[in-house]
């Protein structure tokens, strides 16, 4: 297995780019469901082909999982299900609560504090002001018997908008650029098409203009014409707006059109990273050459 | 009758023993240390049953004195059946002198009404509460609802008000109208008109909350800062009574009771404090000097 610090690979890069800190680090990410053990970590991964532990049964999502993520970037995370893709971005956005491991977002206290320890109230404010997230079923992201609009709204009003006339200006606009009809802003999302519900989670993402966007298998499910639209916007929010985004697919063509860079996992582990180009153009981990030979 | 009088024999002094006594005022020193906290109790059975008072009574029982004067009322009146029976337990319990009189009485039970007299620093209001949890409205689950007032989460209820201005143009909740206690916890005020919100705000009497059913003691302390949750575009506001006066002693200034005639279908209005507007009445012209009533011990 290679080494998951991919800290090198991204820097290079990062000098021209947006010099400086990285927006968000994330050292060692662990997430054990269920007792765990001292051979938990050591027994499982890749080489063992489980996330089980054999020893006491525990299931290690994820372990270890390092990476560096810059302003502006888009970094994708690929792998089958099971791979420990999605605990990665759910501990990060603490839908989860994470087993070890560091994460220091540059806009909260200057990344010095390591966010995973932090209190659930400042947890919270994390989520709330500084990261949005856009699950695979609108249902995770969206209340369904919520207006569009009261969606948005929701977002507005834990960063302290208490201005209804200015807060329905804010979704409008975002309902806008996500392609929502106008007329569909106070009707609920439970009604909505799939592709519609995408996209008003997409835009309750984009709420509070945070610099960090979480994309959890943002087009799983959806027919392969409102993919194409929903990856068009995502591409046109990112130019627009300048947001980092991790994207989580199993969908090496999804992870093409959207990363720069990327992580391949699998077992719960990081088996490769490196430049999007470069893992899809000459794989090394014989795993990645599986996924990329498998591509229809 | 309102001189002290003996206790039914075979009871303890306020009905509950002395021990429940012990834990309700401890709850309530905690509730007045955290405004607007719901603390949990172990409420009693008591010779009513639960949703008829019962988080209030005992709140009054644990905080009677011999010395204390009790006025009860229901929805403003001294004379609705509710209000009568706990008058009347209280009676046979300790003894206490009771009265009418607002300005008079020490401790005041209430239902779902804050008296129109302003209250002064060392009298007491104890609410009877049916649903103490704000959030239920938006929240089914008790243990997610207390994890959200442990984060001061409400943005859930605020999306609530928003979905309510966007389809009505107004905030349609009558009674109960959520409130921002110290700036820290939303609490729900009881069933207590809009009118009533702003009398609690700076209060220089201690209001106490109880729930029976729910098992739940919370206040709000005397000058306190309570704030009904609104918008900056959709300020909170009271009712209205444009136009509308007591048919009985002529008030523009309370909150009224609409009455309607069985036979001519014609609309009334009357104050829904009788005893603002018995002495309004007796008076002559607004509160006057307090009147006596049978009932009334005096100080």
């Amino acid at each position: 297995m290679r080494s998951p610090n991919i800290a090198d690979t991204f820097s290079g890069h990062q000098d021209n780019a947006v010099p400086g800190e990285p927006l968000l680090r994330v050292r060692g990410l662990t997430r054990i469901y269920g007792r765990g053990c001292a051979e938990c970590v050591v027994r499982t991964g890749p080489e063992a082909g489980s996330n089980i532990c054999p020893v006491c049964a525990s299931i290690v999502a994820c372990a270890g999982v390092s990476f560096d993520l810059y302003s502006g970037e888009m970094l994708g995370v690929v792998g089958e299900s099971g791979s420990g893709k999605s605990t990665l971005v759910q501990c990060l956005y603490f839908d989860h609560t994470s087993s070890a491991g560091d994460a220091y977002l540059r806009s909260y206290r200057g990344g010095t504090v390591n966010m995973l320890s932090s209190s659930a109230q400042e947890q919270r404010h994390i989520r709330h002001h500084l990261m949005g997230m856009v699950y695979q079923n609108p249902h995770q992201g969206l209340r369904l018997d919520c207006t569009a609009g009261g969606n948005i709204a929701e977002k507005l009003l834990t960063a302290g908008f208490f201005h209804v006339g200015r807060m329905r200006e804010r979704a409008s606009e975002l309902l806008r650029r996500t392609e929502v009809p106008m007329e569909r802003m106070d009707h609920l999302p439970r009604y909505f098409s799939g592709g519609m519900q995408q996209r008003v989670q997409i835009a309750k993402a984009l709420a509070n203009n945070p610099p960090l966007v979480f994309l959890d298998e943002v087009t799983t499910g959806l027919d392969v014409s409102v993919q194409a639209r929903v990856l068009d916007l995502i591409r046109h929010l990112h130019r627009e707006l300048g947001l980092a985004m991790v994207v989580v697919s199993h969908n090496l063509e999804v992870i093409r059109l959207l990363t720069d860079y990327t992580l391949v996992m699998k077992s719960g582990r990081v088996v490769e990273t490196g430049l999007t180009d470069q893992i899809l153009g000459d794989p090394q981990h014989p795993y990645t050459q599986l996924l990329v030979s498998s591509l229809l | 009758m309102a001189d002290k009088k003996e206790i039914r024999p075979g009871y303890n002094y306020a009905f509950l023993d002395e021990q429940t006594k012990k834990e309700i005022r401890r709850r309530i020193l905690k509730a007045v240390a955290i405004p607007g906290y719901q603390v949990p109790f172990a409420s009693r059975e008591l010779p009513i049953a639960q949703g008829w008072g019962t988080g209030g009574l005992q709140l009054t029982l644990a905080l009677v004195g011999p010395d204390d004067v009790v006025k009860v009322i229901d929805q403003g009146s001294d004379d609705v059946v509710n209000a009568v029976n706990i008058r009347r337990l209280l009676l046979q319990t300790t003894g206490v002198k009771t009265t009418e009189n607002t300005g008079a009485a020490s401790l005041i039970q209430t239902r779902h009404r804050v008296p129109e007299e302003r209250l002064h620093d060392w009298q007491t209001l104890v609410f009877q509460v049916p649903y103490p949890e704000p959030l239920r409205r938006v929240e089914p689950s008790e243990v997610k609802t207390r994890e959200m007032h442990a984060e001061a989460d409400y943005s859930r209820l605020w999306v609530y008000l928003y979905e309510d201005i966007v389809r009505w143009r107004e905030i349609t909740i009558g009674a109960q109208y959520p409130v921002l206690v110290n700036e820290r916890y939303v609490m729900d005020p009881s069933p207590i008109p809009r009118w009533d919100v702003p009398k609690l705000h700076m209060a220089a009497n201690l209001n106490l909350f109880g729930a029976g059913r729910e098992k739940r003691i919370y206040a709000v302390p005397p000058y306190t800062r309570v704030q009904p949750l609104e918008f900056e575009d959709h300020p909170f506001r009271v009712e209205s009574f444009e136009g509308k006066y007591c048919a009985v002693c002529g008030s523009t200034g309370s909150f009224l009771d609409e009455l309607l005639d069985d036979h001519s279908g014609a609309r009334r209005y009357t104050c829904s404090d009788t005893d603002y507007c018995a002495r309004r009445l007796l008076s002559g012209s607004g509160p006057g000097t307090g009147r006596q009533t049978g009932h009334t011990g005096g100080n």
